[in-house]
């Protein structure tokens, strides 16, 4: 019989929907429209051989509704092969379910050529937000020549300012140095502010230097640190006691 | 255009779908049911008499102003708007199987189509096209499915009776059970491969 031949085709994977065929019944009724054959009475043995056929060139082996099918008509063919026993009208063609069911998707695909010609009409009309597929538009092919595109690169990138590098190098805080402003400043005035050991425009640095060395000073009792309230300017004053020391 | 028609026309405008007559008339209490449709008509009229690059269109359960088709390959083009995707094969089979037979459950459709339909059913539901709407009474009581009022709009259906009657196909095919009424069923003389 039709061995499965398993050489072209040997490596196939499961594409079934992919094929001209919606499925076993679509396939069957196009053999028979092919066949040019009566559906209410089908030469079974051949359509069946066809199917067969179709089915391997398709590379449909290992599709299971193809298989099914497949089965299907081989058991008709068999049971068409009984003898049938004339004087006995209960005999029921074994054909007739399939024929139903043959009759009943092609029913079917007439209803599907309506839908597509309704969908197909209502396709070409937009409504005012027809929100429902909004996907990505698709990609416009790109008619530009290789020349075109490199003087646009060329273009954009002249137009893009160069990147500001920063070199970001530590900067170590100089409490040595804060200790000698603040000793030089009160060296000239008992007491002073935040703002004579600081100047305005000072760095982070500079600022943490001081902070630092005024805590270094009151630590070693040279000076006294005050604020009046909290955020107002932070009076020092010089420590009598310290300098004594 | 009167007033009314002018109200209808903006909340046509402002609406992502389709609108019915009745629900039209919440937006006037003034309004009877049979001036919205006369305003309905006026506005149909103006947009075909004067000439406008949109038109009025009853389907899909209601109202809906679309554009006309001429214009869509250009419109298209312009990638200021997209059509969605065809429907496959499969799709098209499954959903008319829905359609007619609704509440269907997956094996009589995987039936009638004899493959395996769990996939495109699948993705019906996802597009919006059908819907659960009942469960069955068998054996684990099955899902069954009916189509949406998103099918009937993409389909330009104003409902579903407008879908040609099963006796109206070219296939008149007794729907219900296989023929055992007459044994000689073979000798109805029906053109094979008429569809």
């Amino acid at each position: 019989m039709t061995s499965p031949h398993q050489g072209a085709t040997g490596e196939t994977s499961f594409v079934v929907e992919l094929s001209a065929f919606n499925g076993p019944l679509d396939l069957l009724l196009s053999l028979i429209r092919d066949e040019k054959v009566d559906i209410y009475d089908i030469p079974i043995a051949n359509i069946c051989k066809q199917f067969l056929e179709r089915m391997h060139e398709l590379a449909l082996n290992d599709a299971a509704d193809y298989l099914e099918m497949a089965a299907r008509l081989l058991r008709i063919k068999t049971l068409m092969l009984l003898p049938r026993h004339e004087g006995l009208d209960q005999w029921e063609d074994p054909r007739a379910e399939l024929v139903r069911r043959l009759l009943e998707y092609q029913q079917m695909r007439e209803v599907v050529d309506v839908l597509e010609r309704l969908g197909e009409d209502r396709r070409n009309r937009f409504a005012r937000s027809w929100t429902q597929t909004l996907s990505a538009p698709p990609q416009a092919p790109l008619a530009l020549s290789l020349a075109e595109l490199l003087l646009a690169v060329d273009r954009v990138l002249r137009q893009a300012r160069k990147p500001v590098m920063h070199d970001v190098v530590p900067r170590a805080l100089d409490v040595d140095g804060a200790i000698a402003i603040v000793r030089a400043v009160l060296a000239l005035r008992a007491n002073a502010r935040w703002r004579d050991v600081v100047r305005l425009d000072a760095e982070p640095w500079e600022v943490l230097s001081a902070l630092l060395a005024l805590l270094e000073l009151a630590r070693r009792s040279e000076l006294k640190l005050a604020q009046s309230r909290p955020f107002s300017d932070v009076e020092i004053c010089r420590e009598l006691a310290g300098e004594a020391a | 255009m009167n007033s009314l028609a002018k109200l209808l026309e903006a909340a046509l405008f402002a609406s992502p779908r389709p609108i019915p007559t009745e629900e039209l008339a919440v937006l006037d209490d003034e309004a009877s049911k049979a001036a919205v449709q006369s305003a309905l008509d006026e506005l149909r009229e103006h947009y075909n008499v004067d000439g406008h690059g949109v038109e009025l269109v009853e389907q899909g359960g209601g109202w809906q102003i679309l554009t006309r088709p001429e214009y869509t390959e250009a419109i298209e083009r312009a990638q200021m708007a997209i059509r969605p995707h065809r429907l496959s094969g499969a799709a098209l089979e499954t959903l008319a199987i829905v359609a007619y037979r609704q509440p269907i459950g997956k094996a009589e459709i995987g039936e009638i189509r004899g493959v395996d339909v769990g996939a495109i059913l699948k993705s019906l539901l996802e597009r919006g096209l059908v819907e659960v709407v009942a469960r069955g009474e068998g054996l684990g009581r099955p899902l069954l499915y009916g189509t949406t009022p998103l099918f009937l709009e993409q389909f330009a259906l104003r409902h579903l009776e407008e879908l040609p009657r099963i006796d109206e196909l070219a296939i008149a095919l007794r729907t219900s059970k296989p023929a055992e009424d007459e044994a000689g069923a073979s000798t109805e003389p029906v053109p094979a491969g008429s569809a």
